[in-house]
């Protein structure tokens, strides 16, 4: 009888016991969108996560590129949304006004801890109304990416890409390749506004030719200058004149780089696992050319924030995992594995040396990050103003003018 | 075939090139998934070194989720063929063989829905589907296509030949009207239900828009969905596209093979009875 | 309980959960269709407001609506007639042709139209590239003709996806057609012949008039689908934008990008019924026109 009795109790506070410790362990969702090198790492970070914190676990659910913005904006508001989710930096300001994110603790991520930590633009645009409401791990930047086989066979040293406009002109006449009727079968240099062609423009060429693109505060397009026209003639004239490579070419510019049928395309770091992957390609990177001695970049990063709504223990575990995740040692990790740069300057001393990352990093030096209203609206007016002048025969003055128009409409809208 | 030889050897050149146009892609198809990752570039009739490293690539690598994309399109297909004639062939039955008030009416109202376009329905469809929590489920990508409207009409049809003798004898017999309906209606419409079951299922297997608005998670993708997904931030992989596009081929090829003469007969019914 | 009210009954319960179903998948949206037409719903926004006819009113002034409309136009206007005239011709030739070398024919023509709409939109659209990639581009090439850019110019591109379509359709229709000759009793065109009239007489006076209500089913079908069309525009323009330039987007596409990219539903909701009011005065004059024809 006793010994039931004590089986029984031992019974229950095992019970209670398990209810309790199933009671301290939180579950939180992280989403992110598919690229499998960086899906692949964060699984493995996760698991060391859980180890370091027993009682949290993290789920990771990721979506299509194409299709991410959408089922943020459709799962959060009706609650469904996960609780820790990666975005664009460029989608904050659209969504800290829909209210899908809330802003990082204060005394964990104060601003003195941006400015110290993250790269000026970083902290820049993680800011909105004087609250910081993401973190990056990474941070990405644009450089002139080249095939050194394709480079050889034009009897061009591998060792010594174009190192201002003027030389990247002629180099990608001398790097096209055309069949006996005249249709461009290797691409000199791939032009794909869809990809990073239309922030070289918007941060690179625009600026270099001396045309600021847009105000300070990103209030007011100012691209639509005599200085602007002629840096988007520049880029069209590639297209239109030179004709050493058009948009959709190949399929698109990562498309034909890989199928070496491009020998040069201006990319960003992130790139830099996938062309690694490819057998037989033989690469390099170089810094952005240069134009009249100016140097100019586009940098962008993807950040993590905290989800609107979440709080108390999920919001803790959230906390811990976005320190986690934007640590050093996962931010080296990051590079090592994805190649995007790491979000704190200081980390990446030690790459200083590496062929590629070293012209990555020195791009990060004179980089500038768009204020977007809405990335990929933004995005599609270049893609459309490139097309109206290649495929219309449209006047390139005239079509950025009107594209100016239309994106100062976009954020004149926003800001109502 | 008769007549002057010119005419006859006109017609079969023609049909002949015809097959030509029809045939040639999904030959391409074929070739272009037998190459890899940098023959893929090659345009060349025939792949110089054939490899089937493609098709291993989607069914067993650990980043492809073919696999998954492949079970989820044959559990839709085969659950909404199912309730189709079951349902189906229960509505088409009654409004065949019952005599009611509002017979006429329902049967307009149904056939009717024909006339909606899905395209029109799926926002309202898919505002039901976050309200109930059915999105990335099967239910949600399943349940407007659980009855068909055509299913209705092509079983009441059928079932409008069934001699009225043999029900009437049955009841008198004293069974119930399900089993009625299941033992003595349904043996005689077999080849309708063969008709309904290939092309609801052929339909289900490649429907694209709903699916593609209701599941949000690469895992629940059907095969339609997936396939339009390998295409994305890092270029486009052509050469698992076209493996891709073989596989999602094969299910239906099968089906065809076994089901031509009923395939052929119902796309003819469709036709002539319509 | 008679037995005629235990029939109804059984009838009833037979059809209960149906009618629930087609309510609820069918009518009941249509109906909540042109509710959200009149508001300002969108998912970035929690509070409905109601809007009247202003989302009418902003898509009629939105140039992509016009142009999608008129893209759907095009697919519709030249899309049918291709699919009926190219079809019937081939049904034609077929009737011909006896026992196994038909059943090959019409086997391997309805091939396109059973295979996934997104696999054949993709082969096409991959058999389109531009050189250095595309293989119908390199057989033209071959036979000394130059290369076009179909999906990549925004005067190719639409008919480049309108000549899918009707590869695909080809075979359906063929086959319906050549049932259809089936039925016309072959005592009326041997008598005809006797009496000394030419083929071309007997197509014209026999045949043609005969294959009216299947013709009429055909243009029917063919047009509303031509007027739905989604998938094959989705998966043949660069990120599914309907471009070059909008020029392949249509009305559906259109649709789907106000509702799941934009999250206007309310908009969305409107352009709809503008397009299901458009398919069904289309499919009503069809049918009106036809029917005329019909009486004789």
């Amino acid at each position: 009888m006793k010994r039931a009795r004590a089986r029984v109790f031992l019974l229950i506070a095992m019970l209670i016991g398990a209810g309790a410790a199933h009671a301290q362990e939180v579950t939180i969702t992280y989403w992110q969108y598919f690229y499998e090198s960086k899906v692949n790492l964060m699984n493995d970070l996760i698991e060391k996560f859980q180890a370091e914190n027993p009682g949290i676990k993290v789920d990771q659910v990721t979506f299509p590129y194409e299709s991410y913005q959408q089922k943020v904006a459709a799962a959060v508001p009706a609650g469904e949304g996960p609780d820790v989710v990666n975005l664009f930096y460029g989608w904050l300001p659209l969504w800290v006004k829909s209210g899908y994110i809330q802003p990082l603790p204060a005394p964990d991520f104060s601003s003195d801890y941006f400015h110290k930590n993250f790269y000026p633009f970083v902290a820049e645009a993680v800011s909105f109304g004087g609250k910081n409401y993401a973190v990056p791990t990474a941070v990405r930047t644009l450089a002139l990416l080249y095939n050194k086989k394709l480079f050889r066979d034009a009897g061009l040293d591998p060792n010594a890409p174009p190192k201002t406009l003027d030389e990247l002109a002629a180099y990608a006449k001398r790097l096209s390749k055309y069949d006996a009727q005249g249709n461009l079968v290797q691409a000199g240099l791939l032009m794909q506004p869809s990809g990073q062609g239309h922030v070289w423009l918007r941060e690179g060429l625009f600026r270099q030719f001396g045309a600021i693109p847009y105000s300070p505060d990103g209030r007011k397009v100012t691209y639509d200058s005599p200085a602007g026209i002629q840096a988007f003639q520049w880029y069209m004239d590639r297209i239109t004149k030179d004709k050493v490579g058009y948009p959709n070419f190949s399929t698109d510019d990562v498309t034909a780089f890989r199928a070496q049928k491009g020998a040069m395309n201006v990319d960003g770091s992130f790139r830099i696992a996938t062309l690694n992957a490819v057998k037989d390609l033989e690469w390099g990177a170089a810094e952005l050319p240069t134009y009249k001695g100016i140097k100019s970049n586009f940098a962008s990063f993807w950040a993590n924030a905290i989800v609107s709504g979440v709080s108390g223990k999920k919001l803790e575990a959230s906390v811990k995992f976005l320190k986690f995740i934007t640590s050093a040692s996962v931010q080296i990790q990051w590079l090592e594995k994805v190649g995007e740069l790491p979000a704190t300057p200081s980390l990446s001393e030690k790459f200083k040396n590496d062929p590629v990352i070293s012209v990555f990093l020195k791009g990060l030096s004179y980089a500038h990050a768009t204020s977007y209203v809405d990335e990929a609206a933004q995005r599609q007016i270049f893609m459309d103003a490139v097309d109206e002048v290649n495929l219309k025969k449209a006047d390139p003055a005239a079509v950025l003018k009107a594209a100016a128009e239309k994106e100062q409409k976009l954020i004149d809208d926003f800001w109502k | 075939m008769r007549g002057p030889w010119p005419a006859r050897t006109a017609t079969y050149f023609v049909l002949t090139l015809l097959s030509v146009t029809m045939l040639f892609p999904f030959f391409w198809m074929l070739m272009s998934s037998l190459k890899d990752a940098t023959q893929i570039f090659q345009v060349r009739l025939f792949p110089s070194k054939p490899t089937f490293d493609n098709y291993l690539y989607i069914f067993f690598s650990k980043s492809s989720r073919f696999p998954q994309w492949f079970l989820n399109s044959v559990i839709v297909g085969v659950s909404t063929t199912v309730s189709v004639l079951v349902f189906d062939s229960l509505i088409g039955y009654s409004l065949a063989k019952f005599r009611f008030p509002g017979k006429r009416v329902i049967f307009v109202l149904i056939i009717s829905t024909l006339m909606i376009p899905t395209e029109m329905l799926v926002i309202p469809w898919y505002a039901m589907s976050r309200a109930l929590k059915w999105v990335n489920t099967f239910w949600g990508i399943m349940y407007p296509g659980m009855i068909s409207a055509f299913g209705v009409f092509l079983m009441r049809q059928f079932m409008m030949a069934v001699p009225d003798d043999l029900i009437d004898a049955a009841r008198v017999d004293g069974k119930g009207e399900l089993m009625i309906f299941f033992t003595v209606v349904y043996p005689l419409v077999t080849s309708a239900v063969a008709i309904l079951a290939i092309f609801n299922f052929i339909g289900n297997w490649n429907a694209f828009l709903w699916p593609l608005i209701v599941v949000a998670k690469p895992g629940m993708f059907t095969l339609p969905v997936g396939l339009a997904n390998f295409s994305g931030e890092a270029g486009s992989d052509w050469h698992y596209i076209m493996t891709g596009a073989t596989v999602s081929m094969l299910p239906l090829i099968v089906v065809f093979l076994i089901f031509q003469k009923q395939i052929i007969r119902g796309i003819a019914m469709t036709g002539l009875k319509g | 309980m008679t037995l005629a009210a235990r029939r109804t009954a059984t009838a009833y319960a037979f059809l209960a959960l149906p009618l629930v179903f087609f309510i609820s998948v069918r009518f009941g949206p249509m109906l909540y269709m042109m509710a959200m037409s009149l508001t300002d719903w969108g998912l970035l926004r929690k509070v409905l407001r109601f809007v009247g006819f202003s989302n009418y009113a902003t898509i009629f002034a939105d140039p992509v609506f016009l142009k999608s409309l008129s893209n759907t136009a095009t697919y519709a206007i030249f899309g049918t007639p291709a699919v009926i005239v190219i079809s019937l011709c081939l049904a034609l030739l077929l009737d011909n042709v006896h026992g196994k070398g038909r059943s090959l024919f019409r086997l391997i023509y309805v091939l396109p139209y059973i295979t996934p709409l997104v696999a054949v939109a993709w082969v096409w659209r991959w058999m389109f590239e531009t050189p250095p990639l595309g293989i119908v581009n390199a057989l033209l090439v071959g036979i000394g003709l130059p290369a076009r850019e179909f999906l990549n110019s925004p005067t190719q591109a639409l008919p480049s996806i309108l000549t899918v379509n009707v590869w695909v359709d080809l075979g359906y229709c063929t086959t319906v057609f050549l049932a259809g000759i089936q039925t016309i009793p072959r005592g009326i065109i041997e008598a005809a012949r006797i009496d000394g009239a030419s083929a071309r007489q007997i197509l014209r006076r026999i045949v043609l008039p005969l294959l009216l209500p299947v013709t009429l089913f055909l243009t029917v079908i063919e047009g509303i689908q031509f007027l739905r069309i989604f998938t094959q525009v989705y998966n043949m323009s660069y990120q599914a934008s309907g471009g070059p330039l909008n020029s392949t987007k249509s009305a559906a596409l259109y649709i789907y990008q106000k509702a799941f990219t934009d999250f206007n539903m309310g908009v969305a909701a409107s352009a709809s019924l503008v397009l299901f009011v458009i398919i069904l005065g289309v499919t009503l004059i069809q049918v009106r026109l036809f029917d005329r024809k019909l009486e004789y």
